[in-house]
């Protein structure tokens, strides 16, 4: 016998009211990840020593800047989440682990953007 | 003894680690390590945006032996965390939970990012 209502049943969303969704957009982002990683890698590899203006030409390409994009958003999506389980985890205070979560998020929240209009800038 | 005295497990100075308790703190480990490393790569990005000087700047430092330290690791922990995370979507699809299959496919991570990090190191030396 569940002592849950028949309407919190089927919305599926827990006591957190969150349902699966943390979890599912880490999977998600992890699953994009995957070839958005080794794409990155071996692009990093030819990079190398590169100067400036190789750098340029190889950022303004369109399809480099959209991985480029991509990259950054799933790659701090992902680490926010990541570390925001961590935090929940070993932070037991609750003022201090909410201060951390949103320092956490906030700085990824700037480091993103500083990497999208980064490569915006050197796209246009 | 009361419940509330018992050990949280693991509790570590008894615990005797396995290859598969030792992989699953590494998941974590690594995953922050590359939370941290993302510095690097906004910082490259950064750079190259903000010029030629800073982006000298940055390629010098990255090619220093602290930047070539710094980016050793940090390719380890990428291809760990990539090795492992593949591990982990299989076991959240429902495959390989039998213990044989997890210390089957944990060897197989080991293997795969010894493999990956010397490949990319092997190759990023001769562009060089």
């Amino acid at each position: 016998m569940s002592l849950r209502t028949p309407l919190a049943r089927v919305r599926h969303l827990g006591s957190a009211k969150d349902g699966t969704h943390h979890w599912w957009l880490q999977r998600v982002t992890a699953l994009a990840l995957v070839p958005l990683l080794l794409w990155f890698v071996i692009s990093v590899i030819g990079m190398l020593g590169a100067d400036h203006r190789s750098m340029v030409d190889w950022v303004s390409n369109p399809v480099t800047a959209a991985l480029l994009i991509l990259l950054i958003i799933a790659t701090f999506y992902h680490a926010v989440l990541g570390l925001q389980v961590v935090i929940e985890d070993y932070m037991h205070d609750r003022v201090a682990r909410m201060a951390v979560l949103l320092l956490v998020q906030g700085l990824g929240f700037l480091l993103a953007t500083v990497g999208v209009i980064s490569v915006l800038s050197l796209l246009f | 003894m009361s419940a509330d005295r018992r050990p949280l497990s693991p509790h570590l100075q008894i615990y005797r680690p396995q290859l598969t308790s030792t992989l699953s703190i590494l998941h974590r480990l690594t995953g922050i390590a590359l939370a941290v490393g993302t510095l690097l790569l906004v910082y490259w990005l950064a750079a190259a945006a903000a010029g030629p000087d800073a982006f000298h700047g940055a390629q010098s430092f990255m090619g220093s032996w602290l930047g070539v330290l710094l980016l050793f690791g940090w390719s380890v922990a990428l291809f760990y965390h990539l090795c492992n995370g593949i591990r982990h979507l299989f076991w959240d699809a429902g495959y390989g939970f039998e213990l044989p299959q997890a210390y089957t496919s944990g060897w197989a991570v080991v293997i795969g990012t010894g493999t990956l990090t010397v490949l990319a190191w092997v190759i990023g030396l001769i562009v060089i």
